[in-house]
C-alpha cells in the first residue's frame, strides 16, 4: 500500500516532468527565431509555397493553439514525417530505437556490474594502493572523451589486434532479424540461435564499453563513498561485536544501503549517457536512433529531431521511475521520506 | 576547550589562512598536477602565436608536400591531411574549448546560483516553480539540447554554448538550493532577521559566502565536463566552422585516416582528455581543501 503510494507520487512527477519537457521542445520548434516551414521546403522555395505550408502546419495561429496542437499530435503519438527519410518520424524511431535500447541496457548492466565491485574493493582497502587504482580509473574514464574512448577501441580491437568488428550491430550474410523484441540479443535467444546471440554480443562490446567509462567511473565513486559512510554506523559496530560473519556482514548490512546512492546516480547519469550514445552510435555506425538524430540534425530535419529529443526525454523518465521504484524497494525509508522531498 | 584544536591549525599558529590552504593544497600532489595543467593550457591558449613552431598554420593554409607525416622533430604531433602542423593546432584549439568553458560557466553559475538561493530562501510557489524547472532540465541531455537547437538556428560556436548553458545552471541551483535549506535555519540568519536586514543583504551577504567553496569546487568539476560536451558537439560537426582549429573538429576530420595516421586523431583527442583531466583533479583537491561534501 504504502509502496503504491509511493509510486503513484513518482508517476505523477514524472508526468509533470514530461509535460515541462514539451514546453521546452515546443519553445525550441516554435518560439524560436527561424522559420519551421522555410527549414522544410529549404532555400529555394517561393515565398507562396512558404506561407501555404505555414497556413497547413497551423504556424499562423496564436501560439498557445499551436502547442495544443502540437500537443494533440503528440497525445496520438504523432511526430510527423520526416524530410530526409521522406517516411513518418514514428516508423523511422520504431525502427532505430531497440538498436539504441539494446546498447544502453547492456552498458548500464555492465558499467553496475563493473562499478559497485570496484567501489566494494576501494571502500574494503580505502587509502591503500586499490583504492588509488579505483579512484585513478574512475576519473580517468570520466575525463575521457567517449568519442575518442570509441576510436581508441576501435584502433586497439579492430586493427591491432583483430578481435573485434568495429562497426555495425551484426554482420550482413548472417540471415537473423529480430522481428520479435528488436533486440538482437533477446531474439536470438527466444529463436534459440546461440550462434547469433554470441556474434550479437561481439558487435555489442565496444560501443558498451565506450558508453559505459564515465558512469562506471561515477557508480565505482559513490558506492565508495556510500560503503565508508555505511561502515561507520553504530549497527555495522554491533553486528562485529556481536561477530556476525564479515561476508554477511559485508554483503547484506553494508552492500544493501550501499546500493541506494549508485542508484539515483545512474538515473541521473542517464541523461549524459544518452548524449553520448549520440557520440558512440555515430563512430560504430551503430544503426540507432542516436545515429538517426545525428543524421537528420545535419539535414535540419526539424520533425525528426523534435522526434528524437522527445523520445529521449520520456526514455530519461521512464528509466528514473524504474530507478525511484528499485530505490523504493532496496532501502524501504526512501518509500516514506520521498527522494526528492 | 583549548585541547580541541585542530592538529593542522596547530601545526601553523602564526601563517594567514589563505597560506594555510596554500599549503595544504600544495601537499596534495594529484591536486597540484591538476592546476599546472589548468595554468600551462590557459597561458599556451593566450600566447598560442608566440609559443607555436608554425602560428600560420591555425588558419587556411595547405602544405601537400608535407602531408600526413608521423610525428618527428619538426612536427611533434605530425602533420593533417592538407600538411598542417598538428601541434600548432591543438594549442590554438585550446582557445575554442577555453572560451566555450568560460563563457557557458560564465552565465550558467551566477545565474544558477541567484536562483538556488532564491529557491531556497523563499518558500511556496517561488521554490516549486525553480525547482520543477530543474527537474525538467535534468531529463534533457546537454548535447541533445545543444543538437536540437542547432538543427533550428545554425550550427555554430554560439548557438551551441546558448544551448548547453541553458540546462547547466540547473545543477548549481541545485547546488546552491540544498545549500541555502540548511544554512537559513541556523542562528546567524534569524538574527540578521531579527535585526530588519533586507532579504538581498541576508541573500548575498550571509548565505552566499557560506556557498562560494562547493560553488567554486562544482564549477572547477563543471569545467572539464562542459568542454568534453563542446568536444563532442564539434565532434558532430556543430562546433566552430573551419579553419579555425577546434579539437572535437580535428578529431572527427582525423578519424577519416585512421588507423594509418592515428595521430591526426588521436594527438587532439588526447589533449581534450589531458584538458578536462586537470580541471578534474584542481576540481576534487579544492574539495578535498574546502571539505566539500559530494553534491550532485
Amino acid at each position: 500500500m504504502e509502496f503504491t503510494l509511493f509510486l503513484i507520487r513518482r508517476i505523477l512527477w514524472s508526468l509533470l516532468v514530461l509535460f515541462g519537457l514539451s514546453i521546452v521542445i515546443f519553445v525550441i520548434a516554435r518560439a524560436m527565431p527561424g522559420d519551421p516551414a522555410r527549414l522544410a521546403l529549404g532555400p529555394r522555395a517561393s515565398a507562396e509555397q512558404v506561407t501555404q505550408l505555414r497556413e497547413e502546419l497551423g504556424l499562423n495561429k496564436p501560439l498557445v493553439q499551436q502547442y495544443v496542437l502540437y500537443m494533440e499530435g503528440l497525445a496520438e503519438g504523432d511526430l510527423g514525417k520526416s524530410l530526409l527519410t521522406r517516411r513518418p518520424v514514428n516508423d523511422d524511431i520504431r525502427e532505430t530505437f531497440p538498436a539504441t535500447f539494446e546498447l544502453v541496457l547492456s552498458t548500464i548492466t555492465i558499467a553496475f556490474f563493473l562499478g559497485v565491485p570496484l567501489g566494494v574493493l576501494a571502500s574494503r582497502f580505502k587509502d591503500r594502493w586499490p583504492d588509488n587504482a579505483v579512484r585513478f580509473v574512475s576519473i580517468l574514464a570520466a575525463v575521457t572523451p567517449s568519442f575518442f574512448l570509441a576510436l581508441l577501441l576501435q584502433i586497439l580491437a579492430g586493427y591491432v589486434l583483430h578481435i573485434l568488428p568495429t562497426t555495425g550491430r551484426l554482420p550482413h550474410n548472417i540471415g537473423f532479424v529480430a522481428d520479435m523484441t528488436g533486440l538482437v540479443t533477446v531474439d536470438a535467444l527466444l529463436r534459440g540461435r546461440f550462434d547469433v546471440f554470441l556474434e550479437a554480443w561481439r558487435y555489442l562490446l565496444l560501443p558498451s564499453i565506450a558508453l559505459m567509462a564515465a558512469t562506471m567511473g561515477q557508480i565505482a565513486r559513490i558506492t565508495r563513498s556510500s560503503m565508508i559512510d555505511v561502515s561507520s554506523q553504530d549497527y555495522i559496530e554491533a553486528s562485529r561485536a556481536f561477530g556476525v560473519p564479515e561476508p554477511v556482514r559485508l554483503f547484506k548490512y553494508m552492500l544493501r544501503p550501499s546500493f541506494v546512492p549508485p542508484l539515483t546516480i545512474m538515473g541521473l547519469e542517464f541523461a549524459s549517457l544518452i548524449g553520448n550514445a549520440f557520440v558512440v552510435e555515430l563512430v560504430f555506425a551503430w544503426p540507432g536512433m542516436a545515429a538517426y538524430g545525428v543524421r537528420t540534425i545535419l539535414q535540419k530535419d526539424l520533425n525528426a529531431v523534435m522526434g528524437v529529443v522527445i523520445v529521449s526525454g520520456v526514455f530519461f523518465v521512464v528509466v528514473n521511475l524504474v530507478i525511484d521504484a528499485l530505490v523504493g524497494f532496496v532501502d524501504p525509508r526512501v518509500r516514506i521520506r520521498g527522494r526528492r522531498a | 576547550m583549548s585541547d580541541v584544536v585542530n592538529p593542522k591549525a596547530a601545526e601553523l599558529p602564526r601563517l594567514s589562512n589563505a597560506y594555510q590552504n596554500w599549503y595544504r593544497f600544495s601537499r596534495n600532489p594529484t591536486a597540484v598536477i591538476g592546476a599546472v595543467i589548468v595554468v600551462l593550457a590557459i597561458l599556451a591558449a593566450i600566447f598560442a602565436p608566440y609559443i607555436t613552431p608554425y602560428p600560420q598554420h591555425a588558419g587556411a593554409v595547405v602544405n601537400f608536400r608535407f602531408r600526413h607525416l608521423p610525428p618527428s622533430g619538426t612536427f611533434w604531433f605530425g602533420t593533417d591531411d592538407v600538411g598542417r602542423d598538428i601541434f600548432t593546432r591543438v594549442i590554438f584549439g585550446l582557445r575554442v574549448s577555453l572560451t566555450l568553458a568560460l563563457v557557458v560557466l560564465g552565465t550558467a553559475v551566477p545565474f544558477g546560483t541567484i536562483m538556488g538561493l532564491i529557491a531556497g530562501y523563499f518558500d511556496g510557489w517561488t521554490e516549486t516553480i525553480i525547482m520543477r524547472l530543474t527537474d525538467v532540465a535534468l531529463a534533457i541531455p546537454p548535447l541533445v539540447m545543444a543538437l536540437a537547437v542547432a538543427a533550428v538556428l545554425s550550427p555554430d560556436l554560439t548557438h551551441s554554448m546558448l544551448a548547453i548553458a541553458a540546462l547547466w545552471w540547473t545543477w548549481h541551483t541545485r547546488l546552491v538550493y540544498s545549500m541555502t535549506r540548511q544554512i537559513r535555519s541556523q542562528e546567524f540568519i534569524e538574527a540578521a532577521e531579527t535585526l530588519g536586514a533586507s532579504k538581498f543583504h541576508i541573500l548575498f551577504r550571509e548565505i552566499l559566502p557560506n556557498c562560494i567553496s562547493a560553488i567554486a569546487v562544482k564549477t572547477s568539476l563543471d569545467c572539464g565536463f562542459v568542454i568534453l560536451v563542446g568536444a563532442s558537439l564539434s565532434f558532430l560537426g556543430l562546433g566552430i566552422q573551419p579553419p579555425t582549429p577546434d579539437l572535437g573538429t580535428m578529431v572527427a576530420a582525423g578519424s577519416a585516416f585512421l588507423p594509418e595516421h592515428w595521430w591526426e586523431s588521436m594527438m587532439p583527442g588526447f589533449a581534450i582528455l589531458v584538458l578536462a583531466l586537470g580541471f578534474n583533479l584542481l576540481g576534487d583537491g579544492l574539495r578535498d581543501l574546502y571539505d566539500v561534501q559530494e553534491v550532485k
